[in-house]
């Protein structure tokens, strides 16, 4: 029998939150001390209304050379885990076991600093990120030309196009050679072509024979890489197994709908330093989030966010996925006249995208929204913005009352005609008549 | 198939005392020389002068000390000449004041590394004053030329001097550790830094010799850490005949006791750097 991996037994994490975590100035501190002096830090943790746990009793093991996935909505729990494997944070209870070198993949370009040229920064971030002088020297020209960033490599980083940097920053995370390899698939960066060489070289990774924890929103990826999958859900596992049974559950049950999301304090609302979302909603047009949606219902999409950065080159776009991981549309403010092509001050901005009737399926449906500069640079991406459900339409069926397939479902134009029946005395009757069926 | 030599890694909570780890500290030491590498080039590349400033910074308190005290106020000063008496102990209290500074915002300013990647966040306080150093010596090298100039032989006592360098480094990272990890925790610490560094300078014989201070309370006055550092300057480097040896021990106990209680404070507050940051 070999000794695993990673063995993980009761791994918990508990975060302070509001309230507790804002003592961050020694006024309030003093303050505080003066008032309870003999009351110590660490009392009743447990009773109070302003911890969370975002991990708890979380047991698992990884073989050796098994790449593992991880899914879960936002908030489950899988980045948390990640950290405390990367060590970057330390678990409240629980302990790990991890028998080889921990390489990961959470964020790419930490550490980077924009008055150092590229090679240095490459140097700098390999030290960084673990490796050895000698192996990062080795791997060097192989980095370099990953990225694609030749012609540039001895110029301050600052120069760099966004794109260029981050792909300078994703090369150097990539070619990292650890035992184990920690990778959040959302980091994928730049450009449409970039992201898709990011995401081969991931799977290059996870197809190496390396034990490697992964953690992805895309199903499809799960599906193709993992020998394994672990579900969480609200910071526990709630299943551990074969890749296909376990997607196939985590997506039919594991979503409640979600019609509305909002987050008031700007700094804790997701995002990163471009960008921030303020609010989403999806709603019928002209109604709440609370009223119904069939099929039938033109509905909006509205999405509001903080652009932080002044005059931005900001595009946006509004992808919707339905239940079976396909991506239904990804929509763009393609007709939106006002904006197009402007460059965007800092403020709060509101974007309503609004959906025709007769042109979704029902069943679960998704929306994830991403923001990206210059045309081609994804600046962020968040999956599960929205989650809700499309019913049926009874008076939309007609003579079909079984499953109807599709990722769509438009009523087209139509016309049937009886061309030369059987009968002729029937015939005589109907002639001439024809049927549209149209809604 | 067992991983050969693979290094196994327990993570769990840890509580109270925990031990520094030397081999981890140690396995990252080509991090630490990247860390110090870049400090310098960045600190360089971003100023006209570059390197003079090592220099400029003492050199030009020591004129206007020299000129405002030595001269004016006519603070006495051992028999030594003020310029080469004051600059013996600006030099190693410029490199401790400017550890303070960048020390207690180091941790702050590698918050991106810190919440994503992991590594003995000692090397961070650890990499700012060893940045320092080179500062250090650059004013120490134009501390020997005046020295000389000033004509003065140093004893045998000069020897020590080695001893009394590091005994300045490390009182800088001792005070060092306790500024950083404290500023992540409460950032009033950086505004504290500049006031804390000026009275700090007060209370070492700096712009006035330790003879001033009355012998019984040197017990006292050496529990200031750096009066032991620019007293033990003093006696090696100008053969000064009279240096007070109980400075000298208290300082010395002093600085190891705010290193052994500073390593434990940052281990203890390194455990929820990445959560607070």
């Amino acid at each position: 029998m070999t000794v695993p991996a990673i063995q993980a037994t009761n791994l918990g994490k508990r975060y302070r939150i509001g309230a507790a975590q804002r003592s961050h100035h020694l006024r309030e501190v003093l303050a505080d001390a003066m008032k309870r002096p003999f009351q110590r830090k660490t009392e009743d943790i447990d009773n109070d209304e302003t911890t969370l746990w975002a991990l708890r009793d979380c047991s698992f093991e990884m073989a050796e050379g098994e790449v593992v996935g991880f899914v879960g909505r936002n908030g489950a729990g899988k980045s948390t885990l990640l950290k405390i494997l990367a060590r970057v944070t330390e678990p409240t209870e629980g302990e790990a076991i991890v028998r080889g070198r921990v390489g990961s993949l959470l964020e790419v370009g930490a550490g980077f600093h924009n008055d150092l040229t590229g090679r240095e920064n490459v140097m700098l971030n390999g030290a960084i990120l673990g490796m050895r002088s000698s192996e990062i020297r080795r791997k060097f020209d192989e980095i370099v030309a990953f990225a694609e960033v030749e012609r540039f490599i001895d110029t301050p980083v600052k120069h760099y196009s966004s794109g260029m940097y981050m792909r300078l920053a994703f090369a150097v995370s990539a070619h990292m050679d650890p035992e184990i390899l920690l990778i959040d698939e959302a980091l994928a960066v730049g450009d449409a072509a970039f992201q898709a060489k990011c995401v081969a070289k991931m799977s290059d990774v996870a197809r190496s024979g390396r034990t490697v924890a992964f953690v992805t929103h895309n199903m499809s990826s799960v599906r193709s890489l993992c020998n394994r999958v672990i579900w969480l859900n609200s910071g526990r596992i709630a299943a551990i197994g074969d890749p296909d049974e376990v997607v196939a559950s985590y997506l039919q049950t594991s979503y409640t709908t979600w019609r509305e999301q909002r987050w008031e304090d700007r700094d804790e609302a997701p995002g990163n330093d471009e960008v921030r979302i303020h609010a989403a909603r999806i709603r019928p047009a002209g109604g709440t989030p609370d009223d119904r949606i069939s099929i039938s219902t033109p509905l909006e999409i509205e999405v509001e966010y903080w652009n932080l950065e002044d005059e931005a080159p900001l595009g946006m776009s509004i992808q919707l996925i339905n239940e079976h991981d396909v991506v239904v549309f990804d929509a763009r403010p393609v007709l939106e006249r006002e904006w197009q092509g402007r460059p965007f001050p800092a403020g709060l901005f509101r974007d309503v995208c609004y959906i025709p009737a007769g042109l979704l399926n029902d069943g679960r449906h998704r929306v994830e929204v991403t923001f990206h500069h210059y045309k081609t640079n994804v600046v962020y991406s968040h999956y599960e913005l929205l989650i809700f459900d499309i019913e049926d339409d009874i008076d939309q069926r007609y003579e079909w009352w079984g499953r109807w397939q599709g990722a769509i479902r438009p009523s087209f134009p139509w016309r049937t005609e009886l061309v030369m029946p059987d009968d002729e005395s029937e015939y005589a009757a109907v002639v001439g008549a024809t049927f549209h069926r149209t809604s | 198939m067992a991983i050969p030599q693979a290094p196994v890694t327990v993570i769990r909570p840890s509580r109270g005392w925990s031990a520094i780890n030397f081999r981890d500290l140690w396995n990252h030491r080509e991090l630490l020389y990247f860390l110090i590498w870049s400090d310098l080039k960045l600190r360089y590349k971003q100023t006209s002068l570059g390197a003079v400033w090592a220099v400029l910074q003492p050199f030009l308190t020591m004129i206007v000390y020299s000129i405002f005290l030595g001269r004016l106020a006519r603070v006495p000063s051992d028999g030594i000449a003020y310029p080469v008496f004051v600059y013996t102990a600006l030099v190693p209290w410029t490199f401790f004041s400017n550890a303070l500074t960048t020390s207690s915002l180091s941790l702050i300013r590698h918050e991106r590394v810190i919440t994503k990647i992991y590594f003995p966040r000692l090397i961070i306080p650890i990499s700012a004053i060893a940045a320092g150093l080179v500062d250090f010596g650059i004013a120490f090298v134009l501390l020997v030329g005046i020295v000389l100039f000033y004509g003065i032989v140093p004893t045998t006592a000069v020897v020590l001097l080695p001893l009394f360098m590091l005994l300045a480094a490390v009182t800088a990272l001792a005070v060092s550790l306790w500024l950083s990890a404290l500023n992540v925790q409460y950032r009033d610490v950086r505004y504290t830094v500049p006031f804390l560094t000026q009275v700090w300078m007060f209370m070492t014989p700096i712009i006035y010799p330790s003879s001033l201070v009355p012998e019984r309370w040197h017990v006292l006055y050496g529990l200031n850490p750096m009066a032991g550092v620019v007293e033990g300057f003093r006696w090696s480097l100008l053969g000064q005949d009279n240096p007070s040896f109980s400075i000298l021990l208290v300082s010395t106990a002093m600085t190891l006791l705010i290193l052994i209680g500073g390593l434990y404070y940052f281990r203890r507050m390194e455990q929820t750097f990445a959560d607070v940051v």
